[in-house]
C-alpha cells in the first residue's frame, strides 16, 4: 500500500500545479478562504463546532445535548487515570511538558528524532511503555478518556500547528495532504469531495460538515458509537464508508493526515472533547 | 477554488481498494418484475445504487442534494447510451465528480446498470 500511495502522490504532483507550488502557509490561506467565502456568516472560530456551525436546526438539538455533556464522565475517568500512579510511583505527568496540563496544543508535531509525526495518543501509550506499564488499545476506551481529559485542559487555546523547515516534516505534511485529496475505495471519493466540495450539502439525510475545524474537538463522544473515539477512529469510519480498507490507528498514513488536517485548523480554538451524533 | 479539491483520475484508480463481492444479485429477488421496477429497487438500495444519497428522484424518501434532481431524463438524454455512460463512469463527463463510477468499479453489474437506466429513463 505504501508504494501505491507514493505512485499516487507522484501522479497528483504532476497533475495539479497547485500542490507543487504552494507551501503549508499558502495552503492554509486558500483552505480557510474557501470556507469563509462559502459560509460568509460563520466566523472562523465557529468552525470548531463542525456541522453545527452551519446548520441552525441541528445546532439547536446539539446545544440541548451540551447542557448535560455526554462526555463529562469520560473526562472524569480520564482525569483519574491520568493521576493514578504507575507501579513505579510516577504518573503520566512525568512524561509531558507542564505535567501534561494544557498541552494538547503541542500535538501533532513532527519529531526530528523518530522522523515521524507524534500524536498525543501515541505519546500516552509511549509513556505507559516507558514506565513498564501495559499499553492501552487505540481509538476508544481508556486511551480516548485520557486524551479527552488532556484536550479538556487545553480548551480555549488557539490551534497553532507548525511545519518546521525540515524536508522530512514537509514531506509528512505533503503526504497528509495527498491522502486527503486522493480518491479511494470502490466509491472512488476523496475526503475533499465530501468535506470541501459538498460541505453543507446533504448526503441522504446527513449534512456534511466543513473540513475547516475538523480536528479541534477530538476525541469526540458520538451517540452512534455510544462512547468516545479518537480522530483516527473517525478517519477509519469515513474510509470504510467509501468501501476502502482502513489503515491502522497511529499508522504513518493517519498521523500525516492528522498533521495536515490539524494544520488546516490553525487559528481555531481547541474545544475538545466534543459531542456529535 | 475548484482546483483545490481536484482529485486526479490516475491516482484514483491506483489508490482504490476495490472491495468486490458487493455486486452479487440474487436473481430470484427480481423475478416477475419489469426491468424498470427492478431498476428502481437497485437505484434505491443502499448497498447498490444508493442514488438517493445524492439525487432526489421519483418517490425516494430523504434524498440528499449533492447531485441534480433526476427528472425529464428522456428529454435531456435523447441518446439512451449517453445516460448509461454517465452511470457507468461519471468521471468521463466531469473528472472531478463525486458520483461513483458504478460500472467501471463494478459497484453494480452491467445487467443492473441496464435496469437502472430503464428506471430513470422514464423519470
Ligand atoms: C461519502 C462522504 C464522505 C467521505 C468521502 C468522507 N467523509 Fe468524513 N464524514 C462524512 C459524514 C456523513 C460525516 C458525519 C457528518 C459530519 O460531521 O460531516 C463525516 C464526519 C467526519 C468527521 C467528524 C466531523 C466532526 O465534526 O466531528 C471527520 C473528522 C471526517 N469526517 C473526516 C474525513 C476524512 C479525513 C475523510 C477522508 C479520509 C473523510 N472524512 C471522507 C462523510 C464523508
Ligand atoms: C455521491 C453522490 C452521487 C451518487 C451516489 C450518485 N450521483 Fe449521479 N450525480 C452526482 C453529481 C454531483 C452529478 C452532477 C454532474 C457530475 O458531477 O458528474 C450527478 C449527475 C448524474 C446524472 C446526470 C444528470 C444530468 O443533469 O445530466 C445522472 C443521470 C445521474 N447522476 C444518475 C445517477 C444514478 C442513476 C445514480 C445511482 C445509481 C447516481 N447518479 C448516484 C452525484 C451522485
Amino acid at each position: 500500500m505504501k508504494r501505491l500511495l507514493i505512485i499516487a502522490a507522484t501522479a497528483i504532483l504532476t497533475a495539479t500545479p497547485f500542490v507543487t507550488n504552494a507551501g503549508p502557509d499558502d495552503d492554509l490561506k486558500a483552505f480557510r478562504g474557501y470556507f469563509l467565502e462559502r459560509f460568509p456568516n460563520v466566523p472562523l472560530e465557529e468552525f470548531a463546532n463542525g456541522v453545527y456551525s452551519i446548520d441552525a436546526a441541528s445546532r439547536e438539538q446539539w446545544e440541548a445535548i451540551e447542557e448535560f455533556p455526554p462526555y463529562e464522565i469520560a473526562i472524569e475517568e480520564g482525569e483519574e487515570l491520568f493521576n493514578t500512579p504507575f507501579k513505579n510511583g510516577k504518573t503520566f505527568a512525568s512524561c509531558f511538558k507542564n505535567g501534561g496540563i494544557g498541552i494538547k496544543g503541542d500535538y501533532p508535531f513532527f519529531d526530528k528524532a523518530s522522523g515521524r509525526v507524534r500524536t498525543i495518543e501515541a505519546d500516552i501509550n509511549s509513556c505507559l511503555k516507558k514506565n513498564g506499564e501495559k499499553t492501552l488499545g487505540w481509538g476508544k476506551g481508556k486511551l480516548a478518556a485520557i486524551s479527552a481529559y488532556m484536550a479538556f485542559t487545553t480548551r480555549g487555546q488557539i490551534i497553532d500547528i507548525k511545519v518546521p523547515r525540515d524536508q522530512r516534516a514537509i514531506d509528512a505534511y505533503e503526504a497528509g495532504k495527498v491522502f486527503y485529496y486522493a480518491r479511494r475505495g470502490q466509491l472512488n471519493m476523496s475526503c475533499a469531495h465530501c468535506h470541501v466540495d459538498n460541505a453543507g450539502n446533504k448526503i441522504r439525510a446527513d449534512i456534511l460538515s466543513p473540513s475547516l475545524g475538523h480536528a479541534s474537538h477530538f476525541p469526540v463522544y458520538r451517540s452512534k458509537w455510544g462512547g468516545l473515539g479518537t480522530l483516527h477512529r473517525r478517519f477509519a469510519g469515513c474510509i470504510k464508508q467509501v468501501r476502502a480498507l482502513p489503515f491502522k490507528n497511529q499508522s504513518d498514513e493517519y498521523r500525516n493526515l492528522e498533521y495536515f488536517l490539524t494544520y488546516m485548523s490553525n487559528g481555531i480554538p481547541w474545544n475538545g472533547p466534543g459531542a456529535r451524533k | 477554488m475548484r482546483q483545490f479539491a481536484k482529485p486526479i483520475l490516475l491516482s484514483a484508480s491506483i489508490v482504490a481498494l476495490v472491495v468486490s463481492g458487493l455486486s452479487f444479485t440474487p436473481k430470484a429477488a427480481y423475478a416477475g418484475k419489469s426491468m424498470a421496477e427492478k431498476g428502481k429497487e437497485i437505484s434505491f438500495h443502499r448497498q447498490k445504487g444508493n442514488c438517493l444519497a445524492c439525487h432526489k428522484m421519483a418517490d425516494g424518501a430523504l434524498p440528499g442534494n449533492i447531485g441534480p434532481k433526476l427528472v425529464n431524463m428522456k428529454a435531456r438524454y435523447p441518446d439512451k447510451s449517453k445516460l448509461r455512460a454517465q452511470i457507468w463512469d461519471a468521471t468521463i463527463n466531469n473528472p472531478n465528480t463525486i458520483m461513483p463510477p458504478f460500472g467501471k468499479f463494478k459497484i453494480v453489474t452491467e445487467e443492473e446498470i441496464d435496469m437502472i437506466v430503464e428506471f430513470i429513463y422514464n423519470l
